[in-house]
């Protein structure tokens, strides 16, 4: 079966994650290897993914760790037990 | 990168014997219990509040919920998902609360057929590929983080828990309490989304000579 590359799009996210059984994967690999287009969607698509991960993209504010402990320190020394609910 | 994938039975039994030495009153292990979930705490508040000083507050009492209610942790689900799923409920409540403020709107409701077929990506016939390196110019992490906040909710949560977080999908779905092939439509959606908001700003961050790109069309070993 030849797959269009509407089709492609669709599987593009699964593709990615290695979500897709072996049959369809040999037929995207078989299309994109002669379709620019899909190639360069796909490889932009996981190349957005990649950049994602990276801590650097959701930087935490300076001191948000110190303040957390401080605040639960506070909590923690006036609450003697955990709540029963 | 965010401490949410150690090796899992180690890091089950670890978190485990902390939480019964808590419970037990050994109280300050508190702090080294939450210390691999704190960045994505503040990542899930930010991306639901979309405010620095709300997100930090209301991690703050999203981790004093998670202390009360440490004693109901039974260990069916992994800690750092039990720990989302209260912070996620914090965090709604908030933007619930905010919703009785009428300069602070809530997002429009967007349900899992809204704009269905209107996926179409960003077409392009070539793509050198913007390393991990690039982000070492702020401005390119902000554009990232911009697209990502300005998606409707329901595709920014997915996108927080996979792509940032790097959850797997049973987790998402248990985190957002929806099912496993909703996330994967939802991610799917998302990424089209991003990629065609991203592309036309990424390609200038691209490195001139295609030398430059590497892994192209590999696996990512990325859990589903």
């Amino acid at each position: 079966m030849k797959i269009d590359c509407k089709h492609v799009w669709e599987h593009i996210s699964a593709y990615i994650d290695g979500d897709v059984d072996s049959v369809l994967r040999a037929e995207i690999d078989r299309h994109l290897e002669h379709c620019e287009i899909c190639s360069a969607v796909m490889d932009s698509t996981r190349n957005v993914v990649v950049l994602m991960a990276d801590d650097r993209v959701f930087e935490i504010p300076a001191g948000y760790s110190e303040r957390l402990h401080r605040r639960l320190d506070t909590f923690l020394t006036e609450n003697q037990g955990l709540a029963n609910d | 990168m965010t401490g949410l994938n150690q090796p899992v039975n180690a890091a089950v039994n670890e978190t485990a014997e902390l939480i019964a030495r808590i419970v037990a009153g050994e109280k300050q292990l508190f702090h080294e219990l939450i210390r691999p979930v704190e960045r994505a705490v503040f990542v899930m508040m930010f991306m639901l509040l979309r405010n620095e000083t709300d997100a930090e507050d209301a991690a703050q009492e999203a981790f004093i919920k998670v202390y009360r209610n440490l004693h109901n942790f039974r260990g069916e689900a992994k800690f750092s998902t039990w720990v989302l799923s209260i912070a996620r409920n914090e965090g709604l409540g908030w933007l619930r609360k905010r919703a009785s403020r009428p300069e602070d709107p809530l997002d429009p409701v967007f349900d899992d057929s809204a704009g269905r077929g209107d996926f179409t990506p960003a077409l392009l016939t070539d793509w050198r590929e913007v390393p991990h390196e690039a982000l070492e110019r702020k401005e390119l992490g902000q554009c990232i983080r911009r697209a990502i906040i300005n998606l409707p909710q329901i595709y920014r949560e997915v996108v927080q828990l996979r792509d940032v977080d790097e959850l797997d999908v049973q987790e998402t779905a248990n985190i957002l309490g929806i099912t496993a092939g909703a996330v994967k439509v939802r991610l799917h959606r998302a990424r089209a989304m991003l990629q065609k908001e991203l592309v036309p700003v990424l390609k200038g961050y691209a490195p001139s000579k295609k030398e430059g790109t590497s892994g192209r069309r590999g696996l990512f070993g990325r859990r589903v």
